[in-house]
């Protein structure tokens, strides 16, 4: 009987029959399994090594800590303490400071460069531009602060030896609290506009030619075009630049902890060099996993806005 | 017709001469932007490299000179003295070439899988790998290390900078973007085609995602060779330290006023990933050609 041929190798085949690619659900499966099979590297490195240690600093943020003694739950105590801390509030409000200027600065003049290498130049010019720009994001965050730093110098800096030669008075540019967040920020921006830009520019490149040719026909041009093509079509690339900015400028720290080591007084101290501060600095490893936990905790409530937000405006092709 | 009628009375605003000058001011305007910006962007390491080639006394002179005149190669030599410069380079080069292999093959895997396939619990999935992107890195610095020296043995190895960095959130979602941007048209051409799932990912979906991947493999190989805070924490032994912290010994010498020693070892520093970054650019270039969507 043709059901007893079936019944001898049904091992064999009970895989293969339930992911028969002949039928929509077989193919359904298929993907499925594809899918599971392909994130799980991912999945399993990030649950290794981020998850894990995060939930183990999240206990760690309800005990104090010092290393030398074992860990003490000493329950809320940490956060209490972290609320009525005016440092921590302070750090915060420099760090969204900081955040809304490199951010604006960086998304605006990253896409207007890019959209204009793209349609401007070409062939050598292009080379030449494209490199330019993307050639201090091959520097460090350290070596960028130490000679940024040299060069932002009060009394001996070049920026200030050329603005005075412009009859301007010498900015303190790392010694007032009323500039630094500006110094800090010009810097920044100098070091990660060649990131942001490469990213506009991949996208800029991606965009369909048959619809920016379709737009030129039907006459369509300049701000026209930008607003209700260039950037509609753009908008995954925006929102993907503008979410890792945000979370990356959040935990801002290499500039500022190297440049002024968080002064003068508080006013460049930003919260990773608070929670830095309190975990390395002073060994207390519970209170920086709480500060670290609370920056955690504001980081997935902005992003989730801006992610909210997005389907207002981001649109996939 | 109506178009060609009203374009008979038109004012000189709607002139052809005047649509060219306004072509012809707004390509000025355009390359203004660009080259000002540029002339900022290149302006500080020249400094850099110029005074990295005076002599310690005169690196201070005002007004700066820009052009190199002395080549005082000596802060240079000091350099190589001072911390055993070719082993720290080819351990810069081990860690950072591995983990972009590895940050490469697992994000486009990830990417495709997140963007084109369904399967259970794909979108909570996803938000687990973003809310990771989120975590910031000092938070998971001490957990980390206890796992990596205590648990898998790899302290004061070049694994324990490699290992952790091989799965990437940042990647993944990047990758994600690139793949999302492709119409579905081809897979449903492909599917008609007779193609399968495997061959659907590998021959259409892959190679259109490459500009993805030419940006996640420069991108990664700048950030893992500048990182300096992870391997302050992992390494001890020197000829084992990657070059960033050669740097940051070297930046030891500040105090004593070397800063010419200090931008010498910058410069040293900062030429293989120029050189790469040059190589990676072609790649980078086609990648954005043949990545373009044409048809």
């Amino acid at each position: 009987m043709t059901t007893a041929t079936y019944d001898e190798k049904p091992k064999r085949n009970a895989i293969a029959r339930w992911l028969a690619a002949d039928t929509m659900n077989g193919i359904k499966r298929q993907r499925a399994l594809m899918g599971f099979l392909f994130i799980a590297p991912t999945v399993i490195g990030l649950l290794i090594f981020i998850v894990g240690p995060m939930l183990y600093s999240f206990v760690l943020s309800f005990h104090e800590w010092n290393v030398f003694r074992p860990p003490e739950y000493v329950g809320f105590a940490n956060f209490e303490r972290l609320a009525g801390d005016s440092r921590v509030f302070v750090s915060f409000k420099n760090t969204f400071i900081l955040m809304f200027m490199t951010v604006a600065i960086l998304e605006v003049l990253a896409m207007a460069l890019a959209i204009l290498v793209k349609r401007l130049t070409g062939g050598l010019l292009g080379y030449f531009y494209r490199t330019v720009y993307f050639f201090p994001v091959l520097l460090s965050g350290a070596s960028v602060a130490v000679m940024l730093g040299y060069m932002f110098h009060q009394e001996f800096g070049v920026i200030n030896y050329y603005l005075s030669q412009l009859g301007m008075e010498k900015i303190p540019w790392l010694t007032s609290s009323n500039v630094v967040l500006i110094t800090i920020a010009l810097t920044t921006v100098w070091r990660n506009l060649g990131f942001t830009f490469i990213i506009y520019l991949g996208g800029v490149s991606a965009l369909p030619e048959e619809i920016l040719e379709a737009a030129d026909v039907d006459g369509a041009k300049g701000w026209r075009k930008l607003w209700s093509i260039t950037i509609p079509l753009l908008s995954p690339t925006i929102l993907f630049a503008t979410v890792t900015d945000v979370i990356k400028m959040l935990q801002f720290f290499d500039e500022p902890f190297i440049m002024t080591r968080g002064g003068p007084g508080d006013a460049s101290r930003t919260v990773v060099m608070m929670m830095y501060d309190s975990a390395f600095g002073n060994l207390e490893l519970g209170y920086g996993s709480a500060i670290a936990l609370v920056l955690f905790a504001i980081i997935m409530i902005v992003t989730g806005i801006q992610f909210y937000l997005s389907r207002r405006w981001v649109f996939y092709g | 017709m109506a178009t060609l009628s009203k374009n008979e009375n038109q004012s000189y605003f709607a002139s052809h001469e005047f649509q060219q000058l306004r072509n012809r001011i707004n390509k000025f305007l355009g390359f203004g932007l660009l080259t000002v910006i540029a002339f900022f962007m290149i302006m500080p390491y020249v400094w850099v490299v110029s005074t990295s080639l005076r002599t310690p006394a005169e690196s201070f002179t005002v007004p700066p000179e820009w052009i190199p005149v002395d080549f005082d190669v000596s802060n240079y030599e000091e350099v190589f003295e001072e911390i055993p410069f070719w082993d720290q380079m080819a351990n810069s080069f081990i860690i950072t070439m591995s983990v972009v292999i590895g940050q490469v093959f697992t994000a486009s895997l990830a990417g495709y899988a997140f963007a084109r396939l369904k399967f259970p619990g794909r979108n909570l999935i996803f938000w687990i790998v973003l809310a990771t992107l989120m975590i910031p890195g000092q938070a998971t610095l001490i957990p980390v290390f206890i796992l990596v020296t205590r648990v898998l043995g790899l302290g004061d190895t070049l694994g324990a900078l490699i290992v952790p960095s091989l799965a990437t959130a940042f990647g993944t979602f990047l990758l994600r973007q690139y793949f999302l941007q492709i119409p579905d048209d081809y897979e449903e051409a492909a599917m008609i085609d007779g193609a399968n799932q495997w061959q659907i990912f590998r021959r259409i979906y892959l190679p259109l995602a490459s500009p993805g991947m030419a940006i996640l493999a420069v991108l990664t190989f700048n950030a893992k060779w500048n990182d300096y805070l992870t391997p302050l924490i992992f390494m001890n032994t020197e000829e084992r330290f990657p070059i960033t912290l050669g740097i940051v010994r070297l930046q030891g010498y500040m105090g004593t006023g070397s800063i010419s020693v200090v931008l010498a070892g910058i410069v040293l520093s900062t030429l293989p990933v120029i050189i790469m970054y040059i190589f990676g650019q072609r790649y980078l270039l086609e990648g954005l050609q043949v990545g373009g969507l044409k048809g």
